[in-house]
Protein backbone atom coordinates (compact mmCIF):
# COMPACT_ATOMS: atom_id res chain seq x y z
CA UNK A 1 0.00 0.00 0.00
CA UNK A 2 1.33 3.34 -0.77
CA UNK A 3 2.10 5.77 2.02
CA UNK A 4 -0.48 8.00 2.63
CA UNK A 5 1.38 10.66 3.73
CA UNK A 6 3.79 10.42 0.41
CA UNK A 7 1.10 13.00 -1.08
CA UNK A 8 2.12 16.82 -0.31
CA UNK A 9 -0.58 18.73 0.02
CA UNK A 10 -0.62 22.67 -1.12
CA UNK A 11 -2.74 25.55 -0.46
CA UNK A 12 -3.02 27.52 -3.86
CA UNK A 13 -5.35 29.87 -3.08
CA UNK A 14 -6.99 32.10 -0.03
CA UNK A 15 -9.84 34.42 0.66
CA UNK A 16 -10.91 36.17 3.96
CA UNK A 17 -13.53 38.44 5.10
CA UNK A 18 -13.47 39.71 8.21
CA UNK A 19 -13.37 42.50 10.78
CA UNK A 20 -9.75 43.45 8.80
CA UNK A 21 -11.18 44.19 5.65
CA UNK A 22 -13.25 42.34 2.64
CA UNK A 23 -10.15 40.14 1.20
CA UNK A 24 -7.25 38.47 1.74
CA UNK A 25 -4.59 41.20 1.65
CA UNK A 26 -6.44 43.83 3.55
CA UNK A 27 -7.07 40.88 6.22
CA UNK A 28 -2.39 40.65 5.78
CA UNK A 29 -2.18 44.30 5.70
CA UNK A 30 -4.34 44.81 9.54
CA UNK A 31 -1.98 41.41 11.25
CA UNK A 32 0.77 42.48 9.72
CA UNK A 33 0.05 46.19 10.92
CA UNK A 34 -0.86 44.85 14.37
CA UNK A 35 -4.17 46.52 13.67
CA UNK A 36 -7.52 45.19 15.77
CA UNK A 37 -10.55 44.95 14.10
CA UNK A 38 -12.28 45.79 17.48
CA UNK A 39 -14.65 48.76 17.60
CA UNK A 40 -17.87 49.74 19.56
CA UNK A 41 -20.67 47.08 18.11
CA UNK A 42 -22.61 48.26 15.60
CA UNK A 43 -25.21 45.58 15.06
CA UNK A 44 -26.83 45.71 18.40
CA UNK A 45 -28.82 49.19 19.81
CA UNK A 46 -26.46 50.28 22.82
CA UNK A 47 -27.07 49.64 26.47
CA UNK A 48 -28.53 46.08 26.71
CA UNK A 49 -24.64 43.95 26.57
CA UNK A 50 -22.10 44.30 29.35
CA UNK A 51 -19.40 44.37 26.95
CA UNK A 52 -19.44 46.85 24.36
CA UNK A 53 -17.48 46.03 21.75
CA UNK A 54 -16.63 43.61 18.61
CA UNK A 55 -14.92 42.34 15.49
CA UNK A 56 -17.66 42.92 13.29
CA UNK A 57 -17.41 43.12 9.47
CA UNK A 58 -18.03 46.94 8.70
CA UNK A 59 -19.19 48.29 5.41
CA UNK A 60 -20.63 45.36 4.19
CA UNK A 61 -22.96 45.68 1.92
CA UNK A 62 -24.60 42.11 0.80
CA UNK A 63 -26.19 43.42 -2.50
CA UNK A 64 -22.20 44.27 -3.92
CA UNK A 65 -22.07 40.24 -3.77
CA UNK A 66 -25.59 38.49 -4.19
CA UNK A 67 -28.75 39.92 -6.22
CA UNK A 68 -31.60 40.11 -3.91
CA UNK A 69 -33.02 37.10 -4.61
CA UNK A 70 -30.17 35.39 -3.41
CA UNK A 71 -29.77 37.73 -0.06
CA UNK A 72 -33.41 36.39 0.89
CA UNK A 73 -31.89 32.45 1.01
CA UNK A 74 -28.75 33.19 2.48
CA UNK A 75 -28.00 34.02 6.13
CA UNK A 76 -25.15 36.37 6.64
CA UNK A 77 -22.94 33.68 7.59
CA UNK A 78 -23.55 31.48 3.73
CA UNK A 79 -23.06 35.37 2.40
CA UNK A 80 -19.80 35.26 3.92
CA UNK A 81 -18.99 31.54 3.61
CA UNK A 82 -19.33 32.19 -0.16
CA UNK A 83 -17.45 35.47 -0.95
CA UNK A 84 -14.54 33.64 0.67
CA UNK A 85 -14.72 30.74 -1.54
CA UNK A 86 -15.15 32.88 -4.44
CA UNK A 87 -11.72 35.00 -3.67
CA UNK A 88 -9.96 31.72 -2.97
CA UNK A 89 -11.19 30.25 -5.96
CA UNK A 90 -10.15 33.28 -8.01
CA UNK A 91 -7.22 33.53 -6.16
CA UNK A 92 -6.10 29.70 -7.43
CA UNK A 93 -6.79 30.40 -10.88
CA UNK A 94 -8.87 26.98 -11.26
CA UNK A 95 -9.22 25.77 -14.83
CA UNK A 96 -12.87 24.32 -13.97
CA UNK A 97 -13.97 21.01 -16.42
CA UNK A 98 -16.70 18.71 -15.57
CA UNK A 99 -13.99 16.00 -13.92
CA UNK A 100 -12.43 18.29 -11.84
CA UNK A 101 -16.00 19.55 -10.51
CA UNK A 102 -16.76 15.90 -9.57
CA UNK A 103 -13.69 15.43 -7.76
CA UNK A 104 -13.78 18.47 -5.60
CA UNK A 105 -14.66 18.49 -2.06
CA UNK A 106 -16.00 20.99 -0.06
CA UNK A 107 -15.68 20.51 3.47
CA UNK A 108 -16.77 24.38 6.10
CA UNK A 109 -17.14 24.70 9.61
CA UNK A 110 -19.84 26.71 11.10
CA UNK A 111 -20.13 26.24 15.23
CA UNK A 112 -23.81 28.02 14.80
CA UNK A 113 -24.95 28.77 10.99
CA UNK A 114 -27.94 31.20 10.36
CA UNK A 115 -28.41 31.85 14.18
CA UNK A 116 -29.58 35.55 13.07
CA UNK A 117 -31.82 34.09 11.01
CA UNK A 118 -33.45 32.43 13.95
CA UNK A 119 -33.23 35.12 15.83
CA UNK A 120 -35.32 37.26 13.88
CA UNK A 121 -37.38 34.87 12.87
CA UNK A 122 -38.23 34.31 17.18
CA UNK A 123 -38.64 38.18 17.93
CA UNK A 124 -41.02 38.06 15.09
CA UNK A 125 -42.99 35.03 16.06
CA UNK A 126 -42.56 35.89 20.57
CA UNK A 127 -42.21 39.23 20.96
CA UNK A 128 -44.26 40.55 17.51
CA UNK A 129 -46.63 37.73 17.44
CA UNK A 130 -46.63 37.53 13.66
CA UNK A 131 -47.56 33.68 13.51
CA UNK A 132 -45.80 33.16 10.24
CA UNK A 133 -42.24 32.39 10.31
CA UNK A 134 -40.29 32.95 6.75
CA UNK A 135 -40.37 29.98 4.34
CA UNK A 136 -36.50 30.44 4.16
CA UNK A 137 -35.55 30.09 7.83
CA UNK A 138 -34.56 26.46 7.43
CA UNK A 139 -32.57 26.49 4.82
CA UNK A 140 -30.73 29.67 5.85
CA UNK A 141 -30.31 28.67 9.42
CA UNK A 142 -28.52 25.02 8.40
CA UNK A 143 -25.10 24.98 9.14
CA UNK A 144 -24.27 23.51 5.57
CA UNK A 145 -25.96 26.65 3.94
CA UNK A 146 -22.60 28.07 3.25
CA UNK A 147 -21.07 24.26 1.69
CA UNK A 148 -24.25 24.12 -0.34
CA UNK A 149 -24.31 27.31 -1.47
CA UNK A 150 -20.69 27.84 -2.92
CA UNK A 151 -21.14 23.84 -4.76
CA UNK A 152 -24.17 25.64 -6.15
CA UNK A 153 -22.50 28.62 -7.67
CA UNK A 154 -19.55 26.14 -8.94
CA UNK A 155 -21.42 23.18 -9.58
CA UNK A 156 -18.67 21.31 -7.92
CA UNK A 157 -20.42 17.71 -7.14
CA UNK A 158 -17.55 16.00 -5.14
CA UNK A 159 -17.91 15.01 -1.06
CA UNK A 160 -19.51 18.18 0.48
CA UNK A 161 -20.45 18.32 3.98
CA UNK A 162 -19.91 20.77 7.42
CA UNK A 163 -18.26 20.09 10.77
CA UNK A 164 -19.67 21.77 13.80
CA UNK A 165 -17.40 21.44 16.79
CA UNK A 166 -17.68 24.90 18.50
CA UNK A 167 -14.64 27.28 17.81
CA UNK A 168 -12.59 24.13 16.26
CA UNK A 169 -14.83 23.75 13.82
CA UNK A 170 -12.74 25.05 10.75
CA UNK A 171 -9.89 23.27 12.34
CA UNK A 172 -11.59 19.81 11.97
CA UNK A 173 -13.22 20.77 8.59
CA UNK A 174 -9.54 21.84 7.17
CA UNK A 175 -8.47 18.91 8.81
CA UNK A 176 -10.70 16.76 6.86
CA UNK A 177 -10.08 18.28 3.60
CA UNK A 178 -6.44 18.16 4.33
CA UNK A 179 -7.01 14.18 4.37
CA UNK A 180 -9.62 13.77 1.36
CA UNK A 181 -6.71 15.50 -0.47
CA UNK A 182 -3.77 13.87 0.92
CA UNK A 183 -5.45 10.22 0.33
CA UNK A 184 -7.04 10.24 -3.05
CA UNK A 185 -10.35 10.70 -2.68
CA UNK A 186 -10.57 14.25 -3.35
CA UNK A 187 -8.57 15.80 -6.62
CA UNK A 188 -9.11 19.23 -5.15
CA UNK A 189 -10.55 20.78 -1.84
CA UNK A 190 -12.50 24.28 -0.92
CA UNK A 191 -12.04 24.38 3.27
CA UNK A 192 -12.28 26.70 5.62
CA UNK A 193 -15.86 28.46 7.80
CA UNK A 194 -17.80 30.89 8.22
CA UNK A 195 -19.81 32.60 11.13
CA UNK A 196 -21.95 35.38 11.64
CA UNK A 197 -22.90 35.69 15.39
CA UNK A 198 -24.29 39.26 16.35
CA UNK A 199 -28.13 38.60 17.15
CA UNK A 200 -29.28 39.64 20.76
CA UNK A 201 -29.79 36.13 21.30
CA UNK A 202 -27.09 34.77 21.21
CA UNK A 203 -25.22 37.41 22.76
CA UNK A 204 -26.93 37.58 25.38
CA UNK A 205 -25.81 33.77 25.89
CA UNK A 206 -22.27 34.80 26.03
CA UNK A 207 -23.11 37.17 28.32
CA UNK A 208 -24.42 34.94 30.28
CA UNK A 209 -21.17 32.73 30.36
CA UNK A 210 -18.93 36.05 31.49
CA UNK A 211 -16.29 35.12 28.76
CA UNK A 212 -16.72 37.70 27.21
CA UNK A 213 -13.74 41.08 27.58
CA UNK A 214 -15.73 44.44 28.58
CA UNK A 215 -12.94 46.79 26.71
CA UNK A 216 -10.50 44.92 24.12
CA UNK A 217 -8.65 41.32 23.80
CA UNK A 218 -5.78 40.71 25.45
CA UNK A 219 -4.10 37.22 24.62
CA UNK A 220 -1.51 36.13 27.38
CA UNK A 221 -1.54 39.13 29.31
CA UNK A 222 -1.77 39.39 33.01
CA UNK A 223 -4.72 41.83 32.79
CA UNK A 224 -6.60 39.83 29.79
CA UNK A 225 -10.29 40.27 30.73
CA UNK A 226 -11.60 37.55 28.13
CA UNK A 227 -12.57 37.55 25.00
CA UNK A 228 -13.96 39.35 21.89
CA UNK A 229 -16.60 37.80 19.56
CA UNK A 230 -15.67 38.17 15.66
CA UNK A 231 -17.17 37.29 12.57
CA UNK A 232 -16.24 36.74 9.23
CA UNK A 233 -15.21 33.83 7.02
CA UNK A 234 -12.10 31.74 4.91
CA UNK A 235 -11.84 29.37 2.57
CA UNK A 236 -8.46 27.83 1.34
CA UNK A 237 -8.17 26.06 -2.13
CA UNK A 238 -5.97 22.54 -1.53
CA UNK A 239 -4.53 20.34 -4.05
CA UNK A 240 -1.83 17.83 -4.41
CA UNK A 241 1.44 19.81 -4.74
CA UNK A 242 2.19 17.67 -7.99
CA UNK A 243 -1.06 19.05 -9.74
CA UNK A 244 -0.01 22.52 -8.06
CA UNK A 245 3.31 22.96 -9.74
CA UNK A 246 2.18 21.09 -13.07
CA UNK A 247 -0.19 24.00 -13.69
CA UNK A 248 2.38 26.89 -12.39
CA UNK A 249 -0.07 27.65 -9.27
CA UNK A 250 0.99 30.34 -6.60
CA UNK A 251 1.80 28.07 -3.86
CA UNK A 252 1.30 29.71 -0.12
CA UNK A 253 2.96 26.56 1.68
CA UNK A 254 1.79 23.22 2.80
CA UNK A 255 -0.55 21.78 4.81
CA UNK A 256 1.84 18.86 6.51
CA UNK A 257 -0.73 17.35 9.45
CA UNK A 258 -3.91 17.45 11.09
CA UNK A 259 -4.24 16.30 14.91
CA UNK A 260 -7.22 16.05 16.84
CA UNK A 261 -8.23 14.66 20.02
CA UNK A 262 -10.98 15.12 22.71
CA UNK A 263 -10.55 16.05 26.62
CA UNK A 264 -13.20 13.89 28.17
CA UNK A 265 -12.70 16.26 31.26
CA UNK A 266 -15.18 19.18 31.45
CA UNK A 267 -17.70 20.60 29.01
CA UNK A 268 -16.07 24.48 29.28
CA UNK A 269 -12.83 23.71 31.02
CA UNK A 270 -9.65 23.94 28.75
CA UNK A 271 -7.32 20.86 29.71
CA UNK A 272 -3.55 21.20 28.66
CA UNK A 273 -3.54 17.20 28.19
CA UNK A 274 -6.20 17.42 25.49
CA UNK A 275 -4.20 20.40 23.71
CA UNK A 276 -0.57 18.57 23.78
CA UNK A 277 -2.38 15.55 22.77
CA UNK A 278 -4.07 17.19 19.46
CA UNK A 279 -0.59 19.25 19.31
CA UNK A 280 1.35 15.57 18.85
CA UNK A 281 -1.01 14.30 16.94
CA UNK A 282 -0.52 17.12 14.18
CA UNK A 283 3.42 17.07 14.59
CA UNK A 284 2.52 12.95 14.32
CA UNK A 285 0.70 13.02 10.99
CA UNK A 286 3.40 15.31 9.19
CA UNK A 287 6.04 13.34 10.42
CA UNK A 288 7.67 16.77 12.61
CA UNK A 289 9.93 16.78 14.93
CA UNK A 290 8.95 19.75 16.95
CA UNK A 291 12.10 21.39 16.68
CA UNK A 292 10.91 22.03 13.44
CA UNK A 293 8.05 24.05 14.60
CA UNK A 294 8.93 28.06 14.67
CA UNK A 295 6.02 29.54 15.05
CA UNK A 296 2.33 28.70 16.63
CA UNK A 297 -0.80 30.55 15.84
CA UNK A 298 -2.18 30.08 18.94
CA UNK A 299 -6.25 29.38 20.18
CA UNK A 300 -5.60 32.42 22.69
CA UNK A 301 -9.10 33.40 23.52
CA UNK A 302 -7.80 35.99 26.09
CA UNK A 303 -10.11 33.82 28.62
CA UNK A 304 -7.85 33.51 31.80
CA UNK A 305 -8.35 29.72 32.06
CA UNK A 306 -7.56 29.27 28.18
CA UNK A 307 -4.25 30.78 27.64
CA UNK A 308 -2.56 29.26 30.77
CA UNK A 309 -4.43 25.99 30.13
CA UNK A 310 -2.29 26.31 26.61
CA UNK A 311 0.54 27.49 27.44
CA UNK A 312 1.09 24.66 30.15
CA UNK A 313 0.30 22.51 26.47
CA UNK A 314 2.85 23.80 24.45
CA UNK A 315 5.27 23.53 27.09
CA UNK A 316 5.09 20.41 27.91
CA UNK A 317 4.85 19.31 23.69
CA UNK A 318 7.93 21.46 22.88
CA UNK A 319 10.04 20.70 26.16
CA UNK A 320 13.07 23.46 25.82
CA UNK A 321 12.21 24.24 21.88
CA UNK A 322 9.45 25.95 24.07
CA UNK A 323 11.39 28.76 24.53
CA UNK A 324 12.50 28.79 20.83
CA UNK A 325 9.31 29.50 19.34
CA UNK A 326 7.36 32.46 18.55
CA UNK A 327 3.44 31.90 19.49
CA UNK A 328 0.95 34.58 18.92
CA UNK A 329 -3.08 34.94 18.82
CA UNK A 330 -4.03 36.64 15.83
CA UNK A 331 -7.48 36.98 17.42
CA UNK A 332 -6.60 40.04 18.97
CA UNK A 333 -7.38 41.99 15.83
CA UNK A 334 -9.95 39.73 14.36
CA UNK A 335 -11.69 38.62 17.18
CA UNK A 336 -13.47 35.16 18.02
CA UNK A 337 -15.17 34.12 15.21
CA UNK A 338 -16.28 30.85 16.24
CA UNK A 339 -16.62 28.30 13.84
CA UNK A 340 -14.77 30.29 11.62
CA UNK A 341 -11.79 31.18 13.64
CA UNK A 342 -9.36 28.07 12.14
CA UNK A 343 -9.81 29.68 9.24
CA UNK A 344 -8.84 32.70 9.67
CA UNK A 345 -5.90 31.57 11.83
CA UNK A 346 -5.15 28.96 8.33
CA UNK A 347 -4.80 31.92 6.11
CA UNK A 348 -3.14 34.45 8.63
CA UNK A 349 -0.60 31.17 9.55
CA UNK A 350 -0.18 30.64 5.58
CA UNK A 351 0.70 33.80 4.82
CA UNK A 352 2.91 34.29 7.77
CA UNK A 353 4.98 31.47 6.45
CA UNK A 354 4.84 32.57 2.69
CA UNK A 355 5.41 36.28 3.52
CA UNK A 356 8.27 35.81 6.90
CA UNK A 357 6.39 38.03 8.77
CA UNK A 358 5.17 36.22 12.22
CA UNK A 359 1.52 38.81 13.05
CA UNK A 360 1.47 39.58 16.84
CA UNK A 361 -0.13 39.17 19.97
CA UNK A 362 -2.32 43.14 19.62
CA UNK A 363 -2.87 44.99 23.02
CA UNK A 364 -0.43 43.05 24.84
CA UNK A 365 0.13 45.20 27.91
CA UNK A 366 2.04 42.94 30.36
CA UNK A 367 3.58 39.29 31.02
CA UNK A 368 1.98 36.94 32.75
CA UNK A 369 3.57 34.40 34.67
CA UNK A 370 1.20 31.68 33.83
CA UNK A 371 2.00 32.31 30.03
CA UNK A 372 5.64 32.98 29.99
CA UNK A 373 6.07 32.32 26.49
CA UNK A 374 7.21 34.30 23.36
CA UNK A 375 4.24 36.47 22.34
CA UNK A 376 5.37 38.40 19.72
CA UNK A 377 3.77 41.43 21.52
CA UNK A 378 2.37 44.14 19.57
CA UNK A 379 4.62 44.40 16.43
CA UNK A 380 5.36 41.67 13.86
CA UNK A 381 8.29 39.98 13.36
CA UNK A 382 10.42 39.19 10.32
CA UNK A 383 11.34 35.32 10.43
CA UNK A 384 11.51 32.93 8.24
CA UNK A 385 9.62 29.67 9.86
CA UNK A 386 10.10 26.52 8.54
CA UNK A 387 6.95 25.20 9.79
CA UNK A 388 4.31 26.37 12.02
CA UNK A 389 1.25 24.94 14.00
CA UNK A 390 -2.40 26.35 14.25
CA UNK A 391 -4.28 25.67 17.36
CA UNK A 392 -8.24 25.12 17.83
CA UNK A 393 -9.61 24.02 21.24
CA UNK A 394 -13.70 24.34 21.73
CA UNK A 395 -16.16 24.20 24.43
CA UNK A 396 -16.50 20.64 24.61
CA UNK A 397 -13.13 19.72 25.17
CA UNK A 398 -12.22 19.18 21.17
CA UNK A 399 -9.25 20.12 19.98
CA UNK A 400 -8.14 20.31 16.42
CA UNK A 401 -4.89 21.06 15.63
CA UNK A 402 -3.38 21.83 11.66
CA UNK A 403 0.67 21.46 11.11
CA UNK A 404 1.68 24.11 7.95
CA UNK A 405 4.66 23.66 5.98
CA UNK A 406 6.73 26.68 4.11
CA UNK A 407 6.56 26.22 0.05
CA UNK A 408 9.78 25.52 -1.08
CA UNK A 409 10.73 26.48 -4.79
CA UNK B 1 -34.45 41.96 54.42
CA UNK B 2 -32.14 40.86 57.25
CA UNK B 3 -28.41 39.29 56.65
CA UNK B 4 -30.09 35.97 58.09
CA UNK B 5 -32.96 36.13 55.35
CA UNK B 6 -30.61 37.11 52.68
CA UNK B 7 -28.41 34.38 53.40
CA UNK B 8 -31.24 32.03 53.44
CA UNK B 9 -31.90 32.56 50.40
CA UNK B 10 -28.96 32.32 48.68
CA UNK B 11 -27.93 29.15 50.80
CA UNK B 12 -31.79 27.88 49.17
CA UNK B 13 -31.09 29.10 45.44
CA UNK B 14 -27.61 27.07 45.97
CA UNK B 15 -28.75 23.82 47.11
CA UNK B 16 -31.71 23.86 44.13
CA UNK B 17 -29.57 24.74 41.50
CA UNK B 18 -26.64 22.15 42.41
CA UNK B 19 -28.97 19.55 43.83
CA UNK B 20 -27.39 19.72 46.66
CA UNK B 21 -28.76 19.22 50.45
CA UNK B 22 -29.98 22.42 51.49
CA UNK B 23 -27.90 21.64 55.40
CA UNK B 24 -24.43 20.96 53.60
CA UNK B 25 -24.48 24.90 52.39
CA UNK B 26 -23.48 26.89 55.24
CA UNK B 27 -21.96 30.42 55.22
CA UNK B 28 -18.62 29.17 54.93
CA UNK B 29 -18.74 26.66 52.81
CA UNK B 30 -16.27 27.23 49.64
CA UNK B 31 -17.67 26.27 45.83
CA UNK B 32 -14.82 24.30 46.25
CA UNK B 33 -15.95 22.02 49.42
CA UNK B 34 -19.30 22.03 47.44
CA UNK B 35 -17.70 20.63 44.44
CA UNK B 36 -19.00 24.04 42.42
CA UNK B 37 -16.72 24.51 39.05
CA UNK B 38 -16.81 27.68 37.07
CA UNK B 39 -19.50 26.59 34.59
CA UNK B 40 -21.56 25.80 38.38
CA UNK B 41 -20.52 29.12 39.47
CA UNK B 42 -22.26 31.46 36.69
CA UNK B 43 -25.38 29.12 36.66
CA UNK B 44 -25.62 29.95 40.37
CA UNK B 45 -24.83 33.90 39.61
CA UNK B 46 -27.59 33.38 36.92
CA UNK B 47 -30.13 32.70 39.35
CA UNK B 48 -29.32 34.63 42.15
CA UNK B 49 -29.39 37.69 39.39
CA UNK B 50 -33.27 37.18 38.48
CA UNK B 51 -34.36 36.18 42.02
CA UNK B 52 -32.83 39.62 43.55
CA UNK B 53 -32.99 41.41 40.14
CA UNK B 54 -29.43 42.74 40.62
CA UNK B 55 -26.82 42.40 38.10
CA UNK B 56 -23.45 41.21 38.87
CA UNK B 57 -20.29 42.77 37.14
CA UNK B 58 -18.16 39.81 35.55
CA UNK B 59 -15.04 41.36 37.13
CA UNK B 60 -16.96 41.15 41.01
CA UNK B 61 -18.06 37.18 39.50
CA UNK B 62 -14.95 36.12 38.98
CA UNK B 63 -13.76 36.63 43.04
CA UNK B 64 -17.41 34.66 44.17
CA UNK B 65 -15.91 31.46 45.33
CA UNK B 66 -17.98 30.69 47.85
CA UNK B 67 -21.67 31.07 49.92
CA UNK B 68 -20.14 34.59 51.80
CA UNK B 69 -18.66 35.60 48.37
CA UNK B 70 -22.43 35.73 47.51
CA UNK B 71 -24.13 37.04 50.18
CA UNK B 72 -22.24 39.81 50.87
CA UNK B 73 -22.22 40.53 47.05
CA UNK B 74 -25.50 40.71 46.69
CA UNK B 75 -25.92 43.05 50.09
CA UNK B 76 -23.79 45.16 48.58
CA UNK B 77 -25.69 45.24 45.41
CA UNK B 78 -28.75 45.71 47.01
CA UNK B 79 -27.60 48.69 49.08
CA UNK B 80 -26.35 50.61 45.79
CA UNK B 81 -29.14 49.88 44.16
CA UNK B 82 -31.60 52.19 45.47
CA UNK B 83 -35.36 50.65 45.47
CA UNK B 84 -33.16 47.46 45.19
CA UNK B 85 -35.26 46.11 47.93
CA UNK B 86 -38.50 46.67 46.36
CA UNK B 87 -37.12 44.57 43.68
CA UNK B 88 -36.95 41.84 46.01
CA UNK B 89 -39.66 39.55 45.63
CA UNK B 90 -41.41 38.24 48.52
Amino acid sequence: MNDPAAVRVAVTGVGVISALGHNASEFWEALACGRPGIAPLQSIEPGQLRFPNAAEVRNYNPADYFDEKEIGLLDRFAQFGAIAAREAIRDAAIQWTDELRENTAIVTGSCVGGQTTEDEGFVNLYRKNIPRVNPLTIPRTMENAAASRISLEYGITGPTYTISTACSSSNHAIGQAFWLVRSGVARMALAGGSEAVFSLGFLKAWEAMRVVSPDTCRPFSRDRRGLILGEGGAMLVLEPIESAQARGAKIYGEIAGFGMSSDAFHITQPSPDGAARAMRAALADARLKPEQVGYINAHGTATPANDATETTAIRKVFAGHAAKLAVSSTKSMHGHALGAAGALEAVATLLALDRSVLPPTANYTEPDPACDLDVIPNHSRSASVECALSNSFAFGGLNAVLAFRRATD
Amino acid sequence: MSNEQLTERVRGIIASTQHIALEKVTLDSTFQELGIDSLDGINILFAVESEFNVNIPDDAAQNIRSVRDVVDGIAKLLDQNEGGQAAVRA
